[in-house]
């Protein structure tokens, strides 16, 4: 059981990976990921690609919900600004995916940039609200404006390709977006050590206090909106590449809503709970799924049950969570470690 | 009178028809708002709950028009004191965050029980109404629309002389006013937040009625409770009388864009976006809308 942690240089106390056992189960973690497309099934595949896209999201937005307390509504809407983006590059100009996605990810960033400004003027509620009209008005955009977008019938994208090597497979997907939400987890976790992470906890708890101490309020907001709807669009981008097409219909306000919950349900202000909860909420449903799919032998209407019961059961989650734990799931493991580390002695 | 002043003309009728049901239900947010600084995203739950137990009483046990909107209106105001009672009274005073997911949580929910217990098929009421429709002079208004139209004036009469005049009235707007001086005064406060969903669930389950009416029910009826946050903000979260106006001001609006700049523009529908446009430029001149309270705090 770890009982201290003795750092004897600056480098080691800044470390990401502090103590010999985490590096051990990380580079572990690593491996299992590395392998896991050449055991995995397609189904396993696509669920995998799509909780990484998903991760990737759901982690722009627990730094702006999380860290920086703002509240954003539509985070769906970024990604779409992301992957019109890329898709518009890829097609029509033939710019290559390691250009494309980055040039969504910095539209998208402008997007948010314009959407955050009044959060100069308001905050909580009307926020909110204003990011709701947000996501209806560029939903509405990416059905409306067909010359560029397409229309309902969307764009299609040709599969990406490095120096001959063709990423059309789900599991050559499966690391173009690993690499990405890897690289980009990184970079959350050393974002809140720096210098503008702080700030934007200081904006969280107490934006008064925090302009007093010298934080650029309207600076730091905007920055933490940028950054949000910066890894939304990336995320857009890579979805692009991993289902081929794009339409309206896939940036929708439930995604939105997926997004946010994803954040509650696996810990606000948790970067790693943003990963537990992209499992979880992607996982449930499967679970029903499996077990409508079970029922069926002896209740044959079942499977009609399917969508609804999904639905149901993720409000539940929603609100089970807020309830009784609002910590997320970032809060149970740790309990759980604890548990597991200091028993018999815990009480 | 020219054709373009009936075409006008029309248009705002039906603006006026579609305003006063955003302005039911934006009543009830509005009242829950006042009392309870909760913004309900289930609002449009609320009606499409509402509207299928209206239905049911309809069609199931063949009750009258009346009876049926008394059962609905019942079965709501159970519906939103639980709600109140084992969801939101346990996160009082909790981050906003926390209380706007928990609303949006209870919506999923809703939506996949009545899907649930209703299917997802579409429904229509049985014929309620006189099928004539009203004329005035060349303007034709269609029953389907004047009827439910009177209905929900009628309520929203109904509950803004409760407001003014009975004493669970005055109670309500005192708590909304000064929570701790009409706690003082024994107002039992946490009765007055039950009351206040209780009546938001009632007033949205006769808007969800009015509106099943008009266009037919389904699970999927709820989506029109987006249409509400343009008309609060608009009028101004705390205040009743705004919610009237911007409901009103948001149902003219769309149908005049819709009237107007969709025929120009083929196959594109403005009168969705309208409203959230409009709801935009009120966050960025005037966020506390038009009759709300100016809360002023520096940023």
């Amino acid at each position: 059981m770890l009982i201290g942690n003795y750092q004897e240089s600056y480098a080691s106390d800044e470390a990401i990976f502090r103590t010999p056992a985490t590096r051990v189960w990380m580079g572990l973690a690593l491996l299992a990921a590395v392998l896991f497309p050449f055991v995995a099934g397609d189904y396993l595949l696509y669920l995998a690609n799509l909780m990484g896209v998903l991760a990737l999201s759901a982690l722009g937005l627990n730094i702006l919900i999380g860290f920086t307390g703002q509240i954003s509504l539509g985070h769906a809407a970024f990604m779409g600004v992301g992957a019109y983006a890329t898709a518009i590059l890829a097609s029509r100009l033939g710019v290559p995916f390691w250009l494309s996605i980055p040039a969504g990810g910095a539209l998208a960033c402008g997007a948010g940039m314009v959407v955050g400004v009044p959060s100069l003027r308001i905050k909580g509620l009307y926020l909110a609200i204003a990011t709701l009209a947000a996501q209806v008005i560029f939903e509405w955009i990416f059905t409306n404006w067909t010359s560029v977008t397409g229309g309902i019938r969307g764009l299609n994208v040709a599969p990406a390709s490095l120096a001959g090597w063709r990423i059309d497979t789900d599991a050559r997907a499966y690391f173009l977006i690993m690499t990405v939400a890897v690289a980009h987890y990184l970079f959350a976790t050393n974002l809140r050590r720096t210098r503008w992470g702080r700030a934007f906890v200081a904006v969280r708890d107490r934006d008064v206090a925090a302009e007093i101490v010298g934080v650029n309020l309207f600076r730091t907001k905007i920055l933490a909106f940028m950054v949000s709807s910066y890894f939304a669009g990336i995320a857009g981008g890579l979805w692009v590449y991993f289902t081929k097409v794009v339409t309206p219909e896939n940036f929708p306000l439930s995604l939105s809503i997926q997004c946010l919950a994803i954040v509650i349900v696996g810990g606000l202000g948790s970067i790693k709970g943003t990963i537990y909860g992209t499992v979880f909420m992607t996982l449930v449903p499967e679970l029903l799924k499996a077990t409508t799919g079970l029922a069926r032998q002896v209740w044959p209407t079942a499977q009609s049950y399917l969508f609804p019961l999904q639905d149901v059961v993720f409000g539940l989650l929603i609100v089970v969570f807020l309830i009784f734990e609002p910590h997320g799931l970032a809060e149970v493991w740790n309990r759980m470690k604890r548990f597991f580390s200091l028993w018999p002695f815990e009480k | 009178m020219s054709d373009g002043l009936v075409h006008l003309l029309q248009l705002l009728v039906s603006g006026v028809v579609t305003g006063g049901i955003y302005a039911l239900v934006a009543m009830g947010f509005v009242v829950v708002y006042k009392a309870t600084r909760v913004i309900n995203f289930a609002t449009g739950e609320f009606m499409m709950l509402g509207a299928f137990f209206g239905w049911s009483a309809m069609s199931a046990l063949h009750a009258p028009f009346a009876v049926a909107l008394l059962v609905a209106v019942a079965a709501a105001a159970l519906l939103g004191m639980a709600t109140e009672r084992l969801v939101l009274r346990p996160l009082l005073g909790q981050r906003t965050i926390s209380v706007i997911m928990v609303t949006i949580g209870l919506a999923a929910i809703f939506k996949g029980l009545a899907q649930i217990v209703w299917s997802g098929d579409y429904r229509t009421f049985p014929a309620i109404f006189p099928r004539a429709p009203l004329e005035l002079g060349p303007l034709i208004i269609p029953s389907r629309q004047f009827y439910p139209f009177l209905v929900a004036v009628g309520a929203i009469l109904l509950v803004g002389l409760a407001f003014r005049f009975t004493r669970t009235g005055v109670a309500m707007r005192a708590t909304a006013d000064d929570q701790m001086a009409a706690f003082g005064m024994g107002i039992d406060i946490r009765r007055i937040f039950s009351l206040s969903w209780s009546l938001a669930a009632m007033t949205a389950a006769v808007a969800g009625i009015v509106v099943g009416i008009i266009g037919g029910i389904s699970p999927q009826l709820g989506a029109i409770g987006l249409r509400t946050f343009p008309v609060v903000i608009l009028g101004g979260l705390d205040s009743i009388g705004g919610a009237l106006a911007g409901g009103v001001i948001i149902g003219v609006l769309e149908n005049l864009a819709g009237g107007y700049i969709d025929p120009l523009l083929d196959g594109t529908s403005v009168k969705e976006v309208v409203p959230f446009v409009v709801l935009v430029i009120t966050l960025m001149v005037r966020p506390y809308g038009l009759f709300g309270t100016r809360e002023v705090e520096r940023l």
